[in-house]
């Protein structure tokens, strides 16, 4: 079971998403590294409060996407509209403040394993040079959420895969963002760690109803994530009624480097592409 | 398809030349600019500067050593044995402490640079800094380059120091001459130019180990494969440089500083 304390109260210095438009706006985006685009011609928006989950069979380019949407890579062609600002050629120093406004958990957690557990979830809180005894109670209140309080000491060496998933996602959430971007959190997983982590991205999106992009190649992952919704009275995830879906969670599809779905689970399973068909099956 | 391999090796190294004066570019110009890591600095100053002291010291005794050994050799044909200390003081200083002391700690520490920056590339470690919203050039590559430079600079001090001991240490119990002689020639022909010119070039030196070796580091790709190549290729383009550079210093400061 998890707990419900609300750990993380708005960031003063943050800044608040004001306009109402889509946080994420992918315009005929594509990107080749020495050979055929590993994305091409994508389109496509988050809006705000929205979950995205990015199905697709290893290699098709998620990943790869996934860095674009926060200018880690830069597209060849099209437009990447973050927060409403363009971003595809922006000087990478002007990108630094419009990532702090970003939580992303990396494939393997990318814990920095010469810092302890506390310094890498403190990591951005550190850089703004916020009190110790600050930093502590918001790194023990984001433990808390992912349940590894107990590992406030350690370093990541000592972690299995499911526990550095989950500091990684506290270390992506201490700073409330506005955006979430999730690159295969369950990847290479046991399926009860799976479900663990699976439960913490519905509370967060439950809970903070942070607009999120969940990449993945793992079905099961993506429909526990639409079927089910978090219960503060209980403090864990419970399935929704049958027939029902999370309104907020849709679905994107790449095959090949291209967009080939963008709709809701209900249009996912009826869909009459022969590659979607496939996947589900 | 052999023009085809020349020419795609022509690109890249083309290419490569293009990435590191860029890359050189920018991280000379954070050394100067806001914000500047210091406990970073403190932390790189004591892992390159006093890791290197052994290895330093080790180096300038034996060269030192070697120096006045062969050079006592050579000049007691002449029956100048007593201009040692001047010899083994001048080339230290103005050559060998500079250039071994550049080699060495490349060889130390341009390695661990490159390994180290490249495992953390590998891992996704400097991509998550950089959604972390921190630039890892400043954060990671200008505080190594500032302490290589900062340590270097007493590091070749020490080899000279440890070069003219060893020489010393050598002229008094081996060659069995006037121990207050060698030291009186090593001092008395030392001009300030000659400390100039020694201590111009680990300023370069540094600048080079360090850039080339975060240069490597940060541009691995491959996995555990590409680190153990990203380390190769920094620990011999660093040592290239540096004696090529130094080549290129040499001519440079003994124009602006001819000997008498």
């Amino acid at each position: 079971m998890i707990e419900t304390s609300a750990f993380t109260q708005p960031d003063q210095d943050q800044a608040p998403v004001t306009d109402a438009g889509p946080v994420v706006v992918f315009r005929n985006v594509t990107i080749a590294f020495d050979g055929p685009p590993v994305l091409d011609d994508v389109s496509f928006s988050i809006a705000p409060g929205e979950t995205r989950i990015l199905l697709g069979p290893a290699g098709v380019g998620k990943s790869v996407l996934l860095k674009l949407v926060n200018g880690l890579l830069r597209p060849d062609q099209g437009s990447i509209l973050l927060f409403g600002e363009e971003i595809s050629h922006m000087p990478e120093q002007k990108l630094f403040p419009l990532r702090t406004r970003v939580g992303m958990v990396f494939q393997e957690g990318a814990l920095f394993d010469s810092l302890s557990v506390r310094d890498n979830v403190a990591y951005q809180l550190i850089q703004e040079q916020v009190p110790d005894e600050e930093i502590d109670q918001r790194v023990r209140d984001a433990l808390r959420f992912v349940e590894l309080e107990e590992t406030f000491d350690l370093f990541p060496a000592s972690l299995s895969g499911g526990m550095r998933r989950r500091v990684a996602i506290a270390r992506a959430l201490i700073r409330t963002p506005e955006l979430l971007l999730y690159d295969s959190p369950t990847g290479g997983l046991d399926p009860l760690t799976s479900t663990t982590i699976i439960e913490l991205i519905v509370k967060e999106r439950d809970v903070y109803h942070t607009p999120s992009l969940l990449v993945t190649h793992r079905l099961q992952d993506a429909l526990l994530l639409c079927n089910h919704r978090f219960d503060p009275e209980q403090g864990r995830m419970v399935p929704l009624p049958k027939g029902q879906t999370d309104p907020g969670t849709t679905f994107l599809m790449l095959e090949n480097g291209r967009l080939i779905f963008d709709g809701s689970l209900h249009e996912l399973v009826k869909s009459k592409n022969p590659f979607v068909r496939e996947f589900l099956e | 398809m052999a023009i085809q391999t020349i020419e795609k090796t022509a690109k890249n190294l083309v290419l490569t030349v293009q990435d590191y004066s860029l890359f050189a570019w920018r991280a000379f110009t954070n050394l100067y600019r806001p914000p500047i890591y210091w406990p970073e600095f403190l932390v790189q100053a004591d892992i390159i500067g006093f890791g290197s002291i052994s290895i330093v010291v080790l180096t300038g005794l034996s060269t030192g050593g070697v120096l006045a050994l062969q050079s006592s050799a050579t000049l007691a044909q002449f029956g100048a044995t007593a201009i040692t200390g001047q010899f083994v003081s001048l080339t230290m200083i103005r050559e060998l402490g500079p250039i071994l002391t550049g080699v060495m700690v490349s060889g130390r520490n341009a390695s661990s640079m490159a390994s180290e920056l490249g495992s953390m590339v590998v891992t996704e470690q400097i991509d998550a800094m950089r959604a972390l919203g921190v630039d890892p050039l400043r954060k990671l590559v200008t505080p190594r380059i500032a302490a290589t430079i900062t340590m270097l600079f007493f590091l070749t001090i020490v080899s000279d120091a440890c070069g003219i001991a060893g020489g010393g240490l050598v002229t008094v119990f081996m060659n069995h001459q006037n121990g207050t002689q060698y030291l009186n020639m090593a001092w008395e022909h030392l001009r300030v130019p000659d400390i100039i010119q020694g201590l111009v070039k680990p300023l370069f030196f540094g600048y080079i180990l360090s850039s080339i070796g975060c240069f490597y580091g940060m541009r691995t790709t491959g996995g555990t494969q590409g680190v153990g190549r990203s380390t190769i290729q920094a620990v011999v383009w660093a040592s290239v440089l540096i004696i090529f550079v130094d080549f290129l210093l040499t001519q440079v400061l003994l124009t602006l500083f001819p000997p008498i």
